[in-house]
C-alpha cells in the first residue's frame, strides 16, 4: 500500500483526459460510492418514515409533534450530507477522500434519531 | 482508551488525518468510505427494526416491547459509532502504511443480533401460548 501505486498513476491521467471513454475509472469506484450514500439515504428515509409513524401515533400532542420535527430535520442533514458527496463523486477528476466532518455528521443524524426513538418509546 | 479519546478528536478534524504519512490511492479511500456506508446501513436498518418493535408489536407487554426495541436501538447506535471509528483508523492505517486495523465488533454484533433474534421467537411462541 505504500508507495505510488499505478492505480494513482491513472487516477491522476483520468482527471486530466478529455475523451470521455478513456475518462472512466474501470472498476467504476466512484459510481459505486456514489451508489452506496443513494442505498444509505434510502435506508435514512425508511427510518425516518418509521420515526414519523410512531411519532405521530395515537393522536396528535406536543411531544409527538417536536419529535416529528427533529427526525425530519435530522433526515434533511443527513440528505444535505449525501447531497454534497455526491456531487463531489459526479464531478470530473479524481474525487477527494470523504471529509471526517462529513462522516461524522452523517452518523450524529443516525444517533439522534435513535435518541429521538428511545425517547417515543418510553 | 486515549487511542479511542484520539480517534474521537479525528472525527471532527480532517487537516489533522492529511498531515499524516501519504495520501493512498484514491480507489482505497472510497472502498473504506463505501465500508463505512455499509455499516452507516446495519446501524439504520437496527434503528429502524427498533421503531418496528415499538410501532408493530403492540400487544407485547411494554417491558418486553421497550427492551427488544432499546435493544435494537443501542445496537444501531453503537453501530454508527463504531462505523465513523473504523473508518478514521482505516484512513490513518492507509496512510501511514500500517496494516488496517482488526476487529471484533463484527462478531459481537452477529451474537447480539442473534440473541435478539431469539428473543423474539420466545416472545412470539409465548404470545400464541398465552
Amino acid at each position: 500500500m505504500g508507495g505510488v501505486s499505478p492505480g494513482a498513476d491513472r487516477g491522476a491521467e483520468r482527471g486530466a483526459a478529455t475523451d470521455p471513454a478513456q475518462n472512466r475509472d474501470p472498476g467504476l469506484q466512484p459510481e459505486r460510492t456514489r451508489l452506496a450514500w443513494r442505498r444509505t439515504t434510502l435506508s435514512s428515509t425508511v427510518a425516518a418514515v418509521l420515526a414519523m409513524k410512531a411519532s405521530l401515533h395515537g393522536g396528535v400532542h406536543v411531544q409527538g409533534v417536536v419529535v416529528c420535527a427533529l427526525c425530519c430535520a435530522l433526515w434533511l442533514g443527513f440528505l444535505a450530507v449525501a447531497h454534497l458527496r455526491i456531487r463531489t463523486l459526479t464531478a470530473e477528476g479524481v474525487p477527494p477522500a470523504l471529509a471526517p466532518r462529513h462522516a461524522t455528521t452523517a452518523v450524529l443524524c443516525t444517533v439522534a434519531v435513535a435518541v429521538c426513538a428511545a425517547v417515543l418509546v418510553y | 482508551m486515549i487511542d479511542f479519546v484520539r480517534n474521537v478528536q479525528l472525527w471532527f478534524a480532517p487537516q489533522e488525518i492529511s498531515e499524516e504519512g501519504r495520501t493512498p490511492d484514491y480507489r482505497f479511500s472510497l472502498a473504506n468510505e463505501r465500508t463505512f456506508l455499509a455499516w452507516l446501513r446495519t446501524a439504520l436498518a437496527l434503528i429502524g427494526g427498533g421503531f418496528a418493535v415499538d410501532q408493530f408489536l403492540p400487544h407485547l407487554r411494554w417491558a418486553w416491547r421497550a427492551g427488544l426495541a432499546l435493544a435494537l436501538l443501542a445496537a444501531g447506535v453503537l453501530c454508527s459509532l463504531r462505523a465513523v471509528n473504523h473508518w478514521v483508523r482505516c484512513e490513518r492505517a492507509m496512510r501511514r502504511g500500517e496494516d488496517l486495523p482488526v476487529s471484533r465488533f463484527p462478531a459481537l454484533l452477529s451474537i447480539a443480533v442473534a440473541i435478539v433474534a431469539v428473543a423474539m421467537v420466545v416472545v412470539v411462541i409465548a404470545g400464541w401460548a398465552g
